[in-house]
């Protein structure tokens, strides 16, 4: 029998709280009771927790629960060029310490490149206990293949708990590859992770589908839980150099792969809002394209970069590379000043590092109120105007 | 509609097929209703489409999706899948390459450019984010392309007149000889435990008065921090 949602007509008074959040649009309110289109509902459980009478509930079987009890231990996959640790790689291993302190574990971190072992020290110090490195030159290209195999080798022969990627366009082609030979799941986006110190689940928290809504994922029955996490999201581990750990060469030898690196070009340096210590953003709030340029000159008497928010670059008005959020970049400046942005929770999923927030907005309930440090209810327009001839 | 990104997919898929000859066949999963999709697909120039859809495919996470859909690729054994690169409501790019490993075919992300392909193998350009590799794969094989890659067609009116009549095929999990424990929600390691609306941390401090009043304050803030 598949699963299904299923309304408890006992309970149920028809508020329509759950219609509401259904993002299929599949649960109507007939004779005060919510029906769900079963053709129509694709059981994302969104619904679940917005019934504030508890009448919507999941059927299913159970599931048989695997042996987890041998799977210890939180890994980090400490993507590199030239042999050296990005920086997502780092910001990853200070979180990982941190969970494994709180469950009592350790940290390991996995390290690839010909060059590779000159930067073991800098992961012990960040917070590794163990580092793995492989230094066959095979992996100096970044094919996900030969990565794949000696990961999941590692991994069936280590078994750790936990296992964490930087969401960067290689952690993203790789994670998947991984978690899916190993048949596991993978959380990808995550903004906050926690771990249940007794039975180490990994609680997972990212913006849900749809819906201003966040969600936090489990993986209760397989191991090792999997998670991405962008670039920018955890702060970076203060270094301590007095910190001890091991190092493990990997002997294992994965098979060349099929896909072939021909050549490859370094972009020009493109101006990534990703590092800027001023932002300027704006959002539709700011009424018209041509008040872009009221944008762009208050950026320039700030020395600042320029995000947007989503809809502006669906409309044409910015590139995507300044759109910020969970489908554009994560920022973390030290002011962020806002301009006409609501602030969907995917918007704010990038704005989580920023250290100062002054937003403006006509809405005196938008949620990027909820997020910001400085709060001006006012025309964006007007605001930007009356600034700008301040500065001046 | 189609998501946008899976716009560039078809294209592209339909651009190789005008070059090479073949098929190009839309799939997808989801509810009886998303049979639509598939039929706007086949407006755009997609040959035909297969829809998986039951109850029992309901509630799947990437795995159990990407389980599901290589079923019916195994069956069919396509020499190229394309998708695209995610879906619109951020969605976790993660389809494409956990489906080329259920496959045990190689995968390439990102690919701006399909710079040759041929019967045994295909070049693309792939944006890495730093920069681009021109990267060489044997076929069968899975890309996922991001929306530099072409310019979409427009639908045309005989291509609208061939969609409502293309030939949709559905296929439930019994017509894939699925294994139920692999698909839909029991098939699905991950589990949302909990969904809520992100709480204020603190409260902002508000800047009031007239105009010049709040660019004062604003300005005074904003030296604080040059």
């Amino acid at each position: 029998m598949a699963a299904y949602i299923r309304v408890d007509r006992e309970k149920c008074v028809g508020c329509g709280m759950c219609a509401g959040t259904c993002a299929q649009n599949a649960i109507t309110i007939e004779n005060a009771v919510a029906v769900i289109d079963q053709n129509a509902c694709v059981l994302c459980r969104i619904c679940l927790d917005s019934c504030p009478l508890s009448a919507l509930s999941l059927v299913t079987e159970e599931k048989k629960e695997n042996d987890l009890s041998q799977h210890s231990g939180i890994w980090v996959f400490a993507e590199s060029r030239s042999g050296a640790p990005i920086d997502v790689a780092l910001e990853l291993i200070g979180k990982a310490r941190e969970l494994a302190d709180r469950r009592g574990t350790d940290v390991t971190a996995l390290i690839f490149g010909s060059d590779a072992h000159n930067h073991v020290l800098s992961l012990i110090a960040g917070g590794a206990d163990r580092v793995f490195v492989g230094t066959d030159k095979m992996f100096d290209d970044l094919l996900d293949l030969p990565y794949a195999e000696t990961i999941c080798h590692l991994i069936e022969e280590h078994k750790p708990e936990a296992v964490l990627f930087g969401a960067t366009p290689f952690g993203r082609s790789l994670a998947p590859r991984v978690a899916a030979r190993l048949g596991c799941g993978l959380t990808a986006d995550c903004t906050v992770l926690d771990i249940d110190r007794e039975n180490g689940l990994l609680l997972q928290t990212r913006p849900a589908f749809g819906g201003n809504l966040m969600a936090t994922i489990t993986c209760p029955g397989r191991r090792p839980q999997m998670a991405t996490v962008r670039p920018g999201i955890f702060a970076m581990p203060e270094p301590d150099p007095s910190r001890r750990g091991e190092m493990t060469e990997i002997d294992f030898m994965p098979r060349e792969s099929a896909v072939r690196l021909i050549s490859r070009t370094a972009a020009e340096a493109r101006e990534s809002i990703s590092d800027a210590r001023i932002i300027v953003s704006a959002g539709r709030g700011i009424g018209s394209q041509k008040n872009m340029k009221l944008i762009y000159e208050l950026a320039g008497l700030l020395g600042a970069s320029v995000g947007v928010s989503r809809p502006l670059v669906d409309l044409g008005w910015a590139d995507h590379s300044h759109q910020i959020g969970q489908t554009g970049l994560s920022v973390a400046p030290d002011l962020l000043i806002t301009f006409g942005i609501s602030g969907a929770v995917q918007h704010l999923a990038g704005i989580g590092g920023a250290k100062k927030i002054i937003a403006v907005n006509t809405d005196p309930e938008a949620p990027i109120f909820s997020a910001a440090h400085y709060k001006v209810v006012a025309d964006a327009r007007d605001v930007l105007r009356e600034l700008i001839a301040k500065l001046k | 509609m189609v998501n946008p990104f899976d716009t560039f997919a078809i294209e592209e898929a339909v651009r190789i097929k005008e070059k090479l000859g073949g098929e190009v066949v839309a799939l997808s999963m989801g509810i009886p209703d998303t049979e639509r999709l598939l039929r706007d697909a086949c407006s755009r120039g997609a040959d035909r489409g297969v829809l998986l859809s039951d109850r029992a495919f309901a509630g799947a996470d990437t795995l159990a999706t990407s389980y599901a859909l290589s079923l019916w690729c195994r069956q069919y054994e396509p020499s190229l899948i394309l998708c695209g690169k995610m879906a619109v409501d951020g969605d976790t790019a993660q389809i494409g390459p956990e489906l080329a490993e259920h496959l045990g075919i190689p995968h390439i992300t990102d690919v701006c450019e399909v710079i040759d392909v041929t019967r045994e193998k295909i070049t693309v350009r792939k944006d890495t984010g730093e920069g681009f590799e021109v990267l060489e794969c044997p076929l069968p094989a899975l890309i996922t392309v991001l929306k530099d890659i072409n310019l979409p067609r427009m639908a045309s009116i005989p291509g609208v007149r061939y969609g409502h009549e293309a030939d949709v095929q559905i296929f439930t999990a019994s017509g894939l000889s699925a294994d139920l424990t692999k698909v839909g929600l029991s098939g699905s390691p991950t589990q949302v435990v909990r969904t809520f609306t992100p709480q204020r941390s603190s409260e902002a401090l508000p800047i009031e008065g007239d105009l010049s009043e709040i660019a004062g304050r604003l300005t005074d803030i904003i030296k604080e921090v040059l």
